[in-house]
């Protein structure tokens, strides 16, 4: 599995690009770098409640650091999975629940996608994940 | 009387503001409708010229607003073709209708009763009955649909027996546009069994002309913003011998005619079944509303919506990789639809950053969108403000969304 951004990356990328359309496209592409979950992966349970398309998070402990797959069915949730996973993929608990998330969307001027709770639900996405982050 | 979309377009200022940069194009209707001016100028004059409340001052202000929302209540009498003002409820809208109308069925009923609904119905018009048969043991029964999303009326007829007490169904499809010949279900019902006949409006009021005596039903509900007025009202008619023994519901002031500590008595209709202070500017900016529909060429109007349709219609089964969900004969207003390889809510994400706003989702109809083999759709709902080249870009900015995603 190709390794995914970071925050840094992202960042820098997003800053590059002047309209919409570019913005957009290039979270469709990051979309692409998210590993698909198999059928069997994608069980009820897993569901993230208060999302429109649906989106499944498995997460798993090593060492102290929390690891995360996550998947929707939705190309654009997705590319916003790899936004939200650069910045708590193996990362401790301490570190993800220290991780000031509305100001990192702000920076990328996603910021509607954090604010808005119905929706995509990536507001629901972060706090199912830092829910997890607080029960580690 | 001649009509000009622009004309029309300029009374509604919504309409010439921009989203994401581009100039709106609204194409969400059916979940609520834009606001004319005169509406917004009806709320803005009641707050401050005669703001104060109904029925019980002794004073100035308290009789005009008191005449303003009664008058409010004579406009909507004249637009359903209702008899009597005491027909007319304010409720908050069409769920609160339904859920006055539930509350007391659910007194009614006995074990082993039926209610019937439809497969196309909105949430609202089927949790309540839910609600309703588990309160009194009654049974619910659901009538079917056909690939195409219209009701099989020969399926809703051999639902209808000697213990059907209740029937409701939608005058249109907010999922799929679908238009129910409610005045024949009704007439079915009525020769088919002792049984009262409720039908949901929310989504037949600002496209149809409704008539309830016409009908033939017993009770119709509908919500003012999904009529160009505001949130928060909407309107529970029944008939008065129905309302006249229905159950109150919510107690309190407005309502009453007599109040000891141990027991009250009931006010009259319409008051009895509208407790506590009413959305006073609610109703009389529906009012304002329900007027200036009423001044329109609406049969220009409906035309207008018609040919809307069914040009949407036309480029949609055109559009390589589109799927049109509900293609009934007879439609309002209403194209759902998917398009092969994307998600719904990518396509209205992509459609809102180029100014479209339409709905995606199940459409608060989760055994509908069940029943039709999809966990839901892009919704395009077109009101009379609509325009050909709003369809046109819709579907320029649906090329490009495809384009993008996949």
């Amino acid at each position: 599995m190709a390794k995914l951004p970071s925050t840094t990356d992202i960042i820098d990328d997003l800053a590059f690009f002047d309209d919409w359309e570019e913005r957009y496209q290039y979270i469709i592409d990051l979309s692409k770098q998210l590993p698909v979950l198999s059928d069997e992966e994608r069980t009820d349970d897993r569901l993230v409640k208060g999302c429109q398309s649906s989106v499944w998070l498995i997460t798993g402990i090593d060492q102290g650091k929390l690891h995360f797959s996550a998947d929707s069915d939705a190309i654009i949730v997705r590319g916003l999975l790899v936004l939200v996973l650069a910045a708590y993929q193996d990362k401790s608990a301490q570190e993800i629940l220290a991780f000031d998330m509305d100001a990192y969307f702000k920076e990328l001027d996603l910021e509607r996608h954090i604010t808005v709770t119905r929706g995509n639900g990536l507001r629901s996405i972060v706090g199912k994940i830092r829910q997890e982050a607080s029960q580690a | 009387m001649s009509f000009d979309v622009q004309t029309l377009r300029a009374q509604f200022p919504i309409l010439g503001t921009q989203v994401n940069g581009k100039p709106l194009i609204y194409l969400d209707n059916a979940a609520t409708t834009q606001k004319p001016q005169v509406m917004i100028d009806a709320l803005v004059a009641f707050y401050t010229q005669c703001n104060a409340n109904v029925h019980r001052g002794a004073h100035a202000l308290s009789d005009e607003a008191t005449r303003r929302f009664e008058n409010a209540r004579n406009s909507v009498l004249t637009l359903i073709n209702a008899t009597r003002r005491e027909e007319v409820i304010w409720t908050k809208g069409t769920t609160e209708a339904l859920n006055l109308v539930a509350n007391g069925l659910s007194k009614k009923l006995k074990k082993n009763d039926e209610i019937v609904v439809t497969e196309m119905e909105h949430h609202a018009n089927l949790v309540t009955w839910q609600q309703a048969c588990e309160a009194s043991g009654a049974l619910l029964k659901v009538a079917r649909i056909n690939d195409s999303g219209e009701l099989d009326i020969d399926d809703f007829q051999s639902m209808l027996t000697e213990r059907t007490r209740f029937v409701a169904f939608p005058h249109a499809s907010n999922a799929l546009g679908t238009l129910n010949p409610v005045t024949a279900m009704t007439a079915m019902v009525k020769s088919h069994c002792d049984a009262l006949v409720l039908v949901d409006g929310a989504q037949g009021i600002a496209h149809c002309d409704v008539d309830v005596q016409a009908i033939g039903c017993d009770f119709y509900a509908f919500s003012g913003h999904k009529l160009f007025g505001p949130t928060g009202i909407g309107v529970l008619w029944g008939r008065y011998d129905v309302l006249d023994t229905w159950p109150v519901w919510q107690t309190g002031g407005e309502m009453i005619s007599t109040v000891e500590y141990q027991q009250s008595t009931w006010g009259e209709l319409p008051y009895r079944l509208e407790a506590g202070t009413p959305n006073i500017a609610g109703a009389i900016g529906l009012g304002a509303a329900v007027d200036w529909f009423m001044q329109q060429d609406r049969i220009a109007l409906r035309q207008h919506e018609d040919e809307l349709l069914k040009y949407a219609m036309e480029l949609g089964s055109e559009f390589s990789g589109m799927t049109l969900v509900g293609t009934a004969r007879e439609k309002v207003g209403v194209m759902s639809f998917l398009v092969d390889g994307t998600h719904p809510g990518d396509l209205g994400f992509i459609l809102d950053q180029q100014g479209v706003a339409i709905r995606t989702g199940d459409h608060c109809a989760q055994p509908l969108m069940k029943r039709l083999g999809v966990g839901g759709t892009a919704r395009v709902s077109l009101s009379i403000y609509n325009t050909v080249d709003e369809v046109d870009a819709l579907f320029v900015a649906l090329k490009k969304a495809q384009q993008m995603l996949t």
